[in-house]
């Protein structure tokens, strides 16, 4: 789960992480109200839940509270990579001499929190990585010691000559780390992290990210989520036990388990159909999840033939079936439906399939193709 | 041989009164896994399929002497059964749950590690070894024993790669789930050293997906550690960048962690890569018969 920049800051200002005064406006009266308020220069920013909104036009310098107002005028509104700018954040304009880049986020290969650190802040840090994976030095945070003040001092030295900023950067440091374990975050950044001209660290625009597992344990956190329309039907996938993702072809795809759905998308476009989904039912599937699969997967009026892939382990294939005839029972399904079932209880499942009078097919390979023959059919 | 687990397994189930815990059990001892003993706090003194069950792990291992764990409990409380079982002085733990918070496996794994205790998954399907021993939820009768060490981040596409091998008369040493979460135990590098060491097994399989670059590393190991033949598959060769498919592994970022890279990662060193499924029993025939003519 991701949040705005604004939300962000705010989560840093709470543990005393310096950021610039700012306010979050929705309207472009509010804009100017507030741009009135402060001193200028202010920078009006775009808050969308999307990388890139600088290239885009989303962030403008207003040198008065006009050009603020007509900065506001042109940000809320605008699109951004599909999604609509609803409110932007006015922040004091700030004079700094050197931008850094501050990062935490979980490493897979040590399995642990690591902390980046790089003197070239203020451009995206996937760039820095590609051009110059030498700059970002990255640290391996011991979970039972946490961020250790010799630990932040080391980073801080890396970045920063002047002692009375390490200073500064060892409590900045390690209130990020306290940040990211207190909310279960998978990411946070503060990019650019500013020296200003009053030789203060600042940080000038801040990210996160947050660890969806874990959100049930994080309420302050989970009630800041905005999903745009895809995800409002993902999440309501996800409350079912399903992992959905909308693509755009015809071929709705039911599978168990994430890999499997995966190489089965790819096996119907490797015989030339085109998926119209990514749906994973998840292992101990009830009969009822098979329902609201269904129902999800019908929901999308581009779907022209249902193919479900099941290979059992801890979904029971005879579970699958019965869950199916009851969805078939209970609404009107008017396109063709082609299933697999192998692994656990395939047997009663492929029994109790056969019963209602559906077509099975033994392999994955015939499912695709069978799909995609019913699929041009239906055409 | 084998590796990981056979006949000498003694489990313990955690969360062996649960809807899968209790289901699995008892798929697991129809196979012929040595059960000793189940875990449920507060349900201590019962017996599930005739099988003691405990109010901790301690107390089972001190009264079975269990040497490995599988846990079923729900995903909140399945990073602490992990360091439980570690306690207790288990040697092997997997863990099944689905949906672990990833702080928690960064501060089970650290334990683990401490104490020299091995983890498999979480997240994952588990593993087995045909014939002797199947610790985990992968269905039992698509196996079958053999010398092919097969390694998965995937569970069910586990199942649809093993029933090609099988059908195609191509038996497994031991299969390995590995699991799809960012942080999880066991990895590529540990398990391609063990299947090397592993006398019974003659080639290696091994199953990766989009995201990250473990599979790139898995690569590198094999190039400069693996004698053994590695055949390989990568699922979401068509996934669509920045979508997290299910797995938290499998989400291509800005250009890395495609399926592509991966492929090309394998192909640049020598291990063949099966576009499909079906392809695979193939590939590894022909690389089995190789290696017995060599």
């Amino acid at each position: 789960m991701k949040i705005h920049e604004y939300q962000a800051k705010e989560i840093f200002s709470r543990y005393a992480i310096p950021i610039t005064r700012e306010k979050v406006c929705f309207t472009v009266e509010e804009v100017e109200q507030t741009a009135s308020e402060f001193e200028m220069p202010v920078v009006v920013k775009a808050q969308v839940l999307v990388g890139g909104r600088g290239k885009a036009g989303g962030v403008k310098l207003a040198r008065s509270v006009e050009e603020a107002k007509a900065a506001g005028e042109q940000i809320l509104g605008m699109n951004i990579k599909g999604l609509t700018v609803e409110k932007v954040l006015v922040a004091q304009g700030i004079k700094f001499n050197s931008e850094y880049y501050v990062g935490l986020t979980i490493d897979r290969n040590s399995k642990s929190v690591i902390f980046m650190a790089s003197s070239e802040g203020g451009v995206e840090i996937e760039e820095v990585a590609k051009v110059n994976p030498d700059a970002i030095h990255k640290f391996v945070i011991d979970p039972d010691l946490g961020m250790t003040a010799f630990l932040a001092r080391k980073i801080a030295f890396k970045l920063f000559s002047d002692f009375s900023l390490v200073k500064q950067a060892v409590v900045m440091f390690r209130q990020l780390y306290q940040i990211f374990v207190d909310t279960d975050a998978s990411l946070v950044e503060i990019n650019p992290l500013v020296v200003t001209d009053d030789g203060e660290l600042l940080a000038l625009d801040g990210k996160m990210n947050f660890d969806d597992n874990a959100l049930f344990r994080q309420p302050a956190i989970e009630v800041l989520n905005e999903p745009d329309e895809d995800e409002k039907k993902e999440l309501e996938a996800k409350d079912k036990g399903l992992s959905y993702i909308r693509l755009d072809g015809s071929i709705g795809c039911m599978v168990n388990g994430a890999g499997l759905a995966m190489a089965t998308m790819d096996l119907v476009k490797h015989f030339g159909g085109q998926p119209a989904n990514f749906l994973d039912i998840g292992g101990s599937s009830s009969p009822q999840k098979v329902i609201d699969a269904m129902n999800l997967l019908l929901s999308d009026k581009n779907v022209k033939v249902v193919m479900i892939n099941i290979f059992g382990g801890i979904t029971r294939c005879d579970d699958v079936a019965r869950g199916l005839v009851t969805a078939l029972n209970q609404m009107k399904v008017d396109i063709p439906i082609v299933v697999r079932l192998s692994g656990t209880n395939a047997r009663q499942g492929l029994e109790i399939i056969k019963e209602a009078n559906l077509p099975v097919v033994n392999t994955m390979s015939e499912a695709a193709q069978e799909a995609i023959r019913l699929c041009a059919a239906c055409q | 041989m084998s590796i990981l687990v056979n006949n000498k397994t003694r489990l313990v189930v955690q969360g062996i009164t649960g809807r899968d815990g209790s289901f699995h059990t008892s798929k697991m001892k129809a196979y012929g896994t040595n059960i000793v003993a189940g875990v449920s706090p507060g349900k201590g003194g019962r017996q599930v399929e005739g099988i003691p069950v405990f109010n901790t792990v301690e107390e089972a291992v001190k009264a079975t002497k269990a040497n490995t764990s599988i846990i079923f409990v729900p995903a909140p409380l399945a990073g602490d059964a992990i360091m439980e079982a570690a306690e207790a002085g288990v040697e092997l733990v997997i863990c099944i749950s689905e949906g672990v918070p990833t702080l928690d496996m960064v501060k089970a794994t650290t334990y683990l590690k401490k104490k020299g205790v091995k983890l498999i998954g979480a997240n994952c399907p588990g593993l087995i070894t045909p014939g002797e021993a199947l610790v985990g939820i992968l269905p039992a009768t698509i196996f079958l024993k053999g010398n092919v060490g097969l390694m998965s981040r995937s569970g069910t596409l586990t199942y649809e790669m093993v029933n090609q091998l099988t059908t195609h008369g191509i038996g497994q040493s031991t299969c390995v789930g590995i699991g799809g979460d960012p942080v999880a135990g066991l990895y590529y590098q540990e398990l391609l050293q063990m299947f090397e060491d592993d006398p019974e097994t003659e080639a290696i399989v091994l199953i990766g997906e989009i995201g990250g670059d473990a599979e790139e590393r898995a690569a590198q190991y094999i190039k400069e550690h693996i004698t053994k033949p590695v055949v390989a598959f990568i699922a979401g060769q068509t996934a669509p960048p920045g979508k997290r498919m299910g797995h938290a592994g499998a989400i291509i970022s800005s250009g890395s962690g495609t399926a592509a890279e991966k492929i090309e990662a394998f192909e640049a060193i020598g291990v063949p890569v099966a576009r499909r499924p079906v392809e695979i029993p193939a590939l590894v025939k022909e690389l089995l018969e190789k290696r017995a003519k060599a």
